[in-house]
């Protein structure tokens, strides 16, 4: 019997510490699989934002560092200048990303540091209980927008990829998602895809993940997948926004 | 050695470059704006990186970010743009970062003004962010001595793998002064402390047994409790005060008065303290070189059943340094002040006469 | 015979890779793992045809498939 699918040997074998169903865990797998077979494991150090995206320090084998809430970028961006070698990742959810860090996000990619980012957009705040993130839906009810996010009084959605697909320093943007098979292969593409933009020298890659929050939006993971297909990708369309 | 003359800001900036500092991020804010302006011209001369960040916020993180890749990295910034790197200066502190921070000091609180001040000792010296954390703090008090103390600044920041954190001031910082410039530390020098760094630095595992994990909460590589992090630190805090106590002292043995002072409100004090000795005053002096840790046994070594009174004479108002002064000192002599504040400058004179009033009856 | 192989103690009880697979080869016990997930079980082992869409599917990489060669 040959093995024909594998758990990718870059994550440790133990459960990590997300909720069940939860498209952090798929997004973690896909890019450990896709630095795996770019054989880029072992020149790889991964920066981790605050929140639930911190989680995947625990269970993915790369050299890792932890900052503080928002900073992924501009930590990622003086590694990757003082370190050129090493492949510089960071690993950040929508409030790390477009909240806090906006301008750390906007200014690494107007600087084009080849550096690639993933952002896991579930919409919400999920490691403090599910408030109101930039990328929050309207109408879409979460623990400080209790009656649905109205745009009079919240503003409306943010979407990453258009944002950063305004300036000239990034070389690839892509939005994927995880909700099926050919989606899934998708996102493994665009993360080897955006991986290579950084070996080539490109500049700014971001990979950004339309992904679920079960436990904070109050659905099974499974219905969370169809919120996502129904709601999510309506807002944030699917595709290459940048590929330079 | 041939005495160059420069700018505060700009000799610090080539002292920490002598030192083998090869990353800096900054942010413009007077009055430091040269520190930046020099390294940009200077760090490709050296193979070093510049990095002028979207803020401070950012420009700490990026600090963090270098110092994580075990090169030798400082920022600067002033007052209320230290206050906004504070995120990133506990976050360092946290995951023990051997990076070096100036402080080029205004007045504050808040924008306060963009002159020379000493507002900022207690942030510097005992609460730069949140969770108690301490910094070696170095206080210059002329454009020499901020050279040497950025120099050796990276050294201790290495020997302990943590922040260490120079206050100093607008007056020192944007005065030209001749100074003697340290050599240059060597490439090899360097690349074999970076080589050794690699044991723990976040660059990639390149085969390395086990990834490296930086994190705020322990020290790189070490799997511990807050707490245990938290003890070890205070562990490390204590021993500071057996091995980094630095302070200088003038005219203390038949002193019945002292003037204290700190950075460049010493160096006022000191030709104070001269000058009312030619007039005949017992006056004596004592100036820590490092307000953190707190050189309390150069006020424990005083006699007291001698003095008349201590003077504390510095550029904040309320006092600030005052307020170890009178810890250390416990009453055992009163204690007066002599303050300006909000950017102005402490005249030699007030202190003359503030020392005189406290003094009385020669 | 291709097979799947499911790590009981990474699965979380998503049920992904119950709704995928197009053989219906996994099903669910009433047991619970250590982490009190009731996990994911082949229970028509001989169904299945090696497609990995369920070891794809799989946010937490608790499935792992073979195949004859």
């Amino acid at each position: 019997m040959k093995k024909v699918y594998s758990r990718p040997i870059g994550l440790h074998r133990n459960i990590n510490g997300y909720c069940p169903g939860c498209l952090h865990s798929a997004a973690g797998k896909i890019i450990m699989s896709a630095l795996e077979e770019l054989n880029l494991l072992e020149k790889t150090a991964m920066v981790d934002g605050v929140g639930c995206c911190a989680n995947n320090n625990n269970y993915m084998d790369l050299d890792a560092i932890g900052t503080p809430h928002g900073r992924a970028c501009a930590t990622a961006s003086a590694i990757k200048r003082c370190s050129p070698e090493t492949i510089v990742i960071t690993y950040q959810g929508d409030g790390d990303l477009a909240s806090i860090g906006l301008a750390e996000t906007m200014m690494a990619a107007n600087r084009g540091d080849n550096i690639t980012v993933f952002f896991i957009n579930n919409a919400n705040y999920g490691m403090t209980g599910g408030q109101m993130a930039p990328t929050t839906l309207l109408d879409m009810k979460t623990t400080t927008t209790p009656f649905g996010r109205n745009p009079e009084e919240h503003g409306y959605p943010m979407d990453m990829c258009k944002v950063l697909s305004t300036l000239k320093g990034p070389s690839y943007i892509a939005r994927v998602t995880c909700t099926d098979v050919p989606n899934v292969r998708k996102a493994k593409e665009a993360v080897k895809e955006a991986l290579q933009h950084q070996v080539d020298g490109k500049g700014f890659s971001m990979v950004e993940f339309v992904s679920n929050c079960p436990t904070n939006w109050g659905l099974t993971p499974l219905e969370s997948l169809k919120f996502i297909k129904e709601h999510m990708l309506a807002e944030y369309p699917l595709g290459v926004y940048r590929n330079l | 050695m041939d005495k160059v003359f420069m700018k505060g800001c700009q000799a610090i900036a080539e002292a920490a470059i002598r030192a083998g500092c090869r990353f800096f991020a900054g942010y413009p804010i007077t009055p430091q704006n040269e520190v930046p302006e020099y390294f940009s011209r200077r760090m490709p001369e050296v193979g070093g990186v510049f990095l002028q960040g979207e803020s401070e916020t950012a420009s700490a993180a990026m600090l963090y970010g270098a110092g994580a890749t075990g090169i030798r990295a400082m920022t600067s910034s002033s007052s209320c743009g230290i206050s906004l790197m504070s995120e990133a200066i506990g976050w360092m502190a946290g995951a023990c970062m051997p990076v070096v921070i100036c402080n080029v000091a205004r007045g504050g609180p808040g924008i306060g003004s963009i002159q020379p001040s000493q507002q900022d000792y207690f942030q510097a010296t005992k609460a730069s962010g949140n969770g108690g954390f301490r910094m070696l703090v170095f206080a210059p008090s002329t454009v020499q001595e901020a050279v040497d103390m950025t120099y050796r600044a990276f050294d201790l920041a290495q020997k302990y793998k943590y922040p260490v954190y120079i206050l100093t001031d607008g007056f020192t910082g944007e005065m030209m002064e001749p100074v003697v410039l340290p050599e240059m530390r060597s490439e090899e020098f360097l690349a074999a402390e970076r080589k050794a760094n690699d044991a723990w630095a976040v660059r990639g595992r390149n085969g390395a047994p086990k990834a490296h994990k930086i994190r705020c909460g322990a020290r790189p590589g070490v799997v511990c409790t807050l707490e245990e992090k938290n003890i070890e630190d205070w562990e490390m805090y204590e021993q500071w005060k057996k091995d980094e106590i630095e302070y200088e002292t003038y005219g203390t043995e038949d002193a019945e008065l002292i003037i204290t002072a700190y950075g460049i409100s010493a160096r006022i004090a000191r030709s104070a303290v001269s000058i009312l000795r030619k007039e005949g005053y017992r006056v004596g002096f004592v100036r820590p070189i490092k307000i953190h840790p707190f050189p309390e046994i150069a006020y424990e070594q005083l006699d007291y059943s001698k003095l008349r009174g201590i003077l504390c004479a510095e550029m904040s108002i309320p006092p600030q340094f005052a307020y170890d002064v009178e810890a250390v000192v416990r009453k055992r002599a009163p204690i007066a002040t002599c303050l300006r504040s909000g950017g102005e400058i402490i005249e030699r004179s007030a202190i003359i006469d503030a020392a005189k009033k406290l003094y009385g009856d020669k | 015979m291709p097979k799947i192989e499911i790590e009981s103690e990474f699965c979380k009880g998503c049920l992904f890779c119950v709704e995928a697979c197009p053989k219906d080869v996994i099903g669910t016990t009433s047991a619970v793992n250590d982490k009190g997930y009731q996990y994911a079980v082949p229970v028509h082992q001989e169904n299945c045809i090696g497609c990995s869409i369920c070891a794809i599917i799989c946010p937490d990489a608790a499935i792992e498939v073979y195949k004859e060669d």
